[in-house]
């Protein structure tokens, strides 16, 4: 494992271009463009202010530039840095813009989601789709860019329209069984749309791409509903993380439920694994990084002061959530499926030190990964079932169903990882700090064995 | 005569005053409320006695005092006619016997209610006791009742305050109720005064953003602009089209395609699944078929022979026909198209599952019925098995038994034989036992006689359970072959496998047919020479490695060693330690167990004898 060095961002601007070939970034009113590889600056473009928002174009050819609060948003491209494009969006503001799958259109949502206006790059055209609702997600393009869809609100009742994006031809359009939608997502291949309910009431609607209802699930009345969704990579699972602190599991056939993981604040399951990661560190034990891990098979040992099994039953430090005010910290927040869809990771907002892996094909509780500070973050590597987390403080954490490793980020002066991005080839990781950045290159995957190996042996030696 | 008698009657009265008066004397606490009246009456009964003698009757008045007595006389109802004689000379007289008599009936009449007395006396003690006692009752019932009545007071009390306590909690209640009602119209009449006030306000709001819009729209905001260099080709390379119906049935076909091309792709995983779920099913089918038929053809060795013909021709016929279904249902299934030949795989599946299920439930209901006549029976069924240890376990204490005795009559031989003891000095030698060593020998000679008794009982035990074990196998080796019969009416199997089935067939038939040759024949003699002989040679072979005294007879009796046996270990301690009681044993007490022991022999010279036999 080895790191670049450090350099400067600003607002957390950093992505790599979806070819995987260029890093952005975005230092106060300039971007930089790297190689990733190399890490010299290719291009470096000026704005006309500080960016706030920043995204690559599908074809990774151009870069939008966001300035929300002049209502601007500026395009630079790669292949010809003399090209520029400005689009104003006056008056009216600017709260949202983003790139169309093609990478030819620019969608601008104003300020109060007056509309949404598509403005095109190849032709001067500007369309305008009036009612866009204000919500959590309202906009979700398919995975393969084909179909937008939208969420509506008029005459206090909600739709959803869904476009072709190819010429932005309003292909379905559709009232939905909802109080108050909050969000709408694809499904992974494109053909079902989950649509879902605010946290007042839980409901998830699914339609069909040709706008056909085919079903309606609701676990509970009465109570805080639904707080995250994700689909597994294959479509095959439709994950429902609720106020209640339980994710739901559906599934892509009878679209009724398959599951239901708790994360209740003691374990007992005998087949999952509690891990705790130690601040202390034990001077005797001293590697290049230090990597600690840990064995499946739940060894009654702890490798050193970093990780360690815990015995079960084990008790998850549990915040009790003040619920007199408005957006409790309960309920699941965010969930990730691992690319092979073997593994689903989980975070109760309760339980903010807490990742909980489930394991797909058992349907149970497979690790706790117990952090001493919240976890900021968590991201499953896009290739291998990998998963990276950081707290907030100098150290990275990986989970692999072979263990743990934790790695001290050898940066001056206080680097705290904020957040954690996968290259899309899966062989570094993005470290986000507050002001800085820094990348982290994996070993191939015969170095990592190797690392672990070595980890294990030395323990032994111990 | 009447002297005699008077004398004799007087005689218990004084006693009886005295007795009485003892009484009175032992007793003057507890009727002292009587004593003053008793007293009395023996006082002025005592003054009178005394008086006539010394004062009330003189020389010189005795006229008077018989005329007094007389006058006394008539009022108490008496004839004193008689009483007064004149004497010749003048003088006054009494006539002896008349007064005689008079007194006479005075006593008796003086005894009557001295007795009376007495027992009125007794009666009013009693009553007074009585009376006592129920006084003593009345004031504790008094007092109970007072208790009660406070008790009930009490409760009164608290139930009174209780059903204040309920008035209050139901009014409570109720009000909660109230304001609950009222609270939920409060919430419902809020909530939808809210949602009301949303949709208002949603509308105001879409309707200034309308209004903005406009607004917008009329004003034609200067900045809203796009500033372009040039602008760019298609990602695609194409040129953009016009808004067409043709467009739009285009959009509408690729959006069916992809829909379709999903569904396909669902489909397919489907399908895929369906066979493999289908291969898991014909996998069952052949195992369970696998599992079915080779009972049959176990069965068919028990089989007279026409029904053997018979159910094998009906088994061939099921069987072929069921591979025929399973054959074509595999082949069609192959094929994944037909409909009906699926329909056929299920069935046949199911039907083979029907069998399975019936047989195991048939076999459940054997089982239960088994156990039923176990429990009629009053004893548990034992596995063959476990009946040749118990059997071998009790002949191993048969012999030790016999090694017993043989010991015991060698010591008697022995006894007898030697000159120098006679009865007499035996006994006087077998007395000088000290009587704790008696108290012991006795102890351990119940033991053993009990010990004896035990085994009696396990023997008999044994002999019956061997009987019934007998007629069990008979009547389960016909419901077995009534069930395979059934089974073989109703089951189906391929021919091949029948043909595997009774190459097997010996094997299977020897191993059941062996303990049924073996096993009816034991019920009807127990100790059966070949069993027993089958268990006795290797024992025999190894008593000669045993070094002790009893070694001679038992090398001489052909009796296995007691130690080769692992079963009878437990026992084995004991039966050593009353073997050397009993050769220390006294005569009467030895002859006793001769007694005993010859039942024992009688018993297991059978077995001797044929131990000598092999």
């Amino acid at each position: 494992m080895n790191f670049s060095e450090v350099f400067k961002q600003s607002n957390q601007l950093c992505r790599v271009s979806p070819d995987g070939k260029y890093l952005a970034t975005c230092v106060q009113y300039r971007l930089v463009v790297r190689d990733v590889n190399t890490l010299q600056i290719l291009h470096l473009y000026t704005c006309l202010d500080q960016i706030v928002h920043m995204e690559w174009s599908s074809d990774s050819l151009f870069i939008l530039c966001a300035m929300y609060k002049r209502g601007l948003v500026q395009v630079w491209s790669l292949e010809q840095p003399d090209w520029y494009c400005k689009i104003d969006e006056g008056s009216i503001g600017l709260v949202s813009s983003r790139w169309s799958p093609d990478g030819r259109h620019i969608l601008n949502t104003t300020e109060f989601h007056l509309r949404v206006t598509v403005w095109s790059l190849c032709t001067k055209a500007v369309s305008y789709i009036k009612y866009p609702k204000a919500c959590q997600k309202g906009i979700d393009f398919s995975r393969d860019g084909c179909y937008m869809a939208l969420a509506e609100r008029r005459d206090c009742r909600d739709y959803v329209s869904v476009f072709v994006c190819d010429d932005w031809h309003l292909l379905r359009h559709f009232e939905t069984e909802t109080q108050d939608l909050a969000g709408v997502e694809w499904s992974p291949n494109g053909c079902v749309l989950a649509v879902w309910d605010s946290c007042l009431e839980y409901k998830v609607l699914l339609y069909s791409l040709d706008g056909r209802l085919l079903s309606t699930f609701s676990a509970y009345e009465w109570s805080l509903g639904i707080k995250s969704l994700a689909w597994s990579p294959s479509s095959q699972f439709l994950a429902i993380g609720s106020y209640d602190g339980k994710v739901r599991i559906l599934n892509h056939i009878t679209w009724k439920k398959v599951t239901e993981f708790d994360h209740p604040a003691s374990i007992n399951n005998t087949k999952a694994v509690s891990t705790l990661s130690n601040e202390y560190m034990s001077g005797a034990f001293h590697l290049p990084y230090p990597v600690q891990r840990h064995l499946k098979n739940c060894l009654a040992y702890s490798l050193s002061e970093w990780h360690e099994i815990c015995p079960l039953p084990v008790q998850v430090p549990v915040v009790k959530p003040d619920l007199d005010r408005a957006n409790p910290k309960v309920g699941v927040s965010s969930m990730a499926f691992s690319s092979d869809n073997r593994y689903l990771a989980t975070k109760n907002d309760n339980m903010a030190c807490v990742v909980w892996v489930w394991d797909m094909q058992r349907l149970g509780l497979l690790a706790v990964l117990e952090q001493t500070s919240a976890v900021r973050c968590f991201q499953w590597d896009p290739r291998r079932p990998r998963l990276a987390l950081c707290t907030g403080n100098a150290k990275l954490y990986l989970w692999s169903p072979a263990g743990c490793v934790s790695v001290q980020v050898p940066a001056e002066g206080g680097f705290q990882v904020q957040s954690v991005t996968w290259h899309c080839s899966g062989d570094s990781l993005i470290l986000l700090g507050k002001e800085q950045l820094c990348l982290c290159y994996m070993e191939s995957r015969g170095n990592n064995y190797f690392v672990i190996k070595f980890a294990m042996n030395n323990h032994l030696d111990v | 005569m009447e002297d005699w008698w008077t004398t004799l009657t007087i005689e218990p009265s004084i006693e009886n005053h005295e007795i009485s008066s003892i009484s009175r004397m032992m007793s003057p606490s507890r009727h002292h409320n009587n004593l003053p009246t008793m007293q009395s009456s023996t006082m002025t009964l005592s003054k009178s006695s005394y008086n006539v003698l010394s004062a009330f009757c003189t020389e010189e008045n005795v006229p008077q005092c018989t005329s007094y007595i007389i006058q006394e006389m008539d009022s108490l109802g008496f004839s004193s006619a008689c009483i007064e004689a004149s004497s010749p000379e003048g003088s006054w007289g009494l006539n002896t016997v008349p007064v005689l008599n008079m007194m006479y009936e005075l006593l008796q009449m003086h005894r009557r209610s001295q007795r009376s007395l007495q027992e009125l006396e007794t009666e009013q003690l009693k009553s007074s006791s009585a009376l006592e006692h129920l006084q003593m009752t009345n004031s504790r019932l008094k007092d109970q009742l007072e208790l009660y009545k406070r008790e009930k007071s009490g409760l009164l009390e608290t139930e009174r305050q209780m059903q204040l306590k309920n008035k209050t909690l139901q009014n409570c209640l109720k009000t909660e109720k109230d304001e609950v009602q009222k609270l939920q119209s409060i919430i419902a009449s809020r909530a939808s005064q809210y949602n009301h006030d949303a949709k208002r306000k949603e509308r105001e709001s879409t309707k200034l953003k309308e209004r903005l819009n406009q607004l917008l729209v009329d004003k034609r905001d200067k900045k809203l602009a796009i500033d372009v260099l040039n602008y760019l080709g298609r990602a695609d390379g194409k040129r953009s089209q016009w808004k067409t119906g043709k467009v739009e049935a285009r959009h509408e076909g690729e959006m069916y395609k992809s829909l379709l091309s999903d569904y396909e792709g669902r489909q397919r995983a489907l399908m895929l699944e369906n066979v493999e779920l289908k291969k898991v099913l014909q996998q069952m089918k052949r195992e369970m078929v696998s599992i079915l038929s080779p009972r049959k053809s176990c069965s068919r060795g028990d089989r007279a022979e026409d029904s053997l013909e018979r159910a094998s021709s009906d088994r061939e016929e099921v069987g072929d026909c069921s591979k025929e279904t399973l054959d074509q249902s595999c082949e069609h299934a192959r094929d994944q198209s037909c409909e009906h030949a699926r329909e056929q795989l299920t069935n046949s599946i199911r039907q083979q599952w029907r069998r399975l299920k019936s047989h195991m439930e048939r076999l459940d209901s054997q089982a239960s019925l088994v156990q039923q006549s176990q429990q009629c029976a009053g004893k548990e069924l034992v596995p063959r098995q476990i009946h040749e240890e118990e059997m071998e376990r009790m002949r191993l204490e048969v012999q030790q038994c016999k090694d017993f005795i043989q010991t015991q009559q060698q010591l008697l031989q022995q006894q007898l034989n030697s000159p120098c003891y006679d009865d007499e000095t035996a006994a006087l030698l077998n007395d000088c036992y000290t009587l704790e060593d008696k108290e012991r020998l006795k102890e351990e000679w119940r033991l053993f006689d009990e010990q004896r008794r035990n085994f009696e009982r396990e023997r008999h035990n044994f002999t019956d359970a061997a009987i019934r074990l007998g007629h069990e196998k008979k009547a389960f080796e016909e419901d077995r072959a009534l069930w395979l019969k059934n089974q073989f009416l109703n089951m189906t199997s391929f021919v091949d496998r029948k043909r595997h089935s009774t190459s097997e067939n010996p094997r299977a038939l020897s191993v059941s047919s062996e303990p049924e040759m073996r096993i009816p024949s034991t019920p009807a003699m127990l100790t059966k020479s070949r069993t027993y002989t089958a268990f006795s040679t290797p024992k025999a072979a190894s008593a000669a490695g045993m070094p002790s005294t009893a070694d001679l007879y038992r090398t001489l009796c052909l009796i296995p060693d007691r130690s080769s046996s692992s079963v009878g270990s437990s026992t084995q301690g004991s039966w050593q330690e009353s073997n050397t009681i009993h050769s220390r044993e006294d005569t009467p007490v030895r002859s006793k167990h001769r007694h005993g022991g010859g039942d024992c022999c009688s018993i297991f010279s059978l077995g001797s004898e044929e131990n000598s036999l092999n």
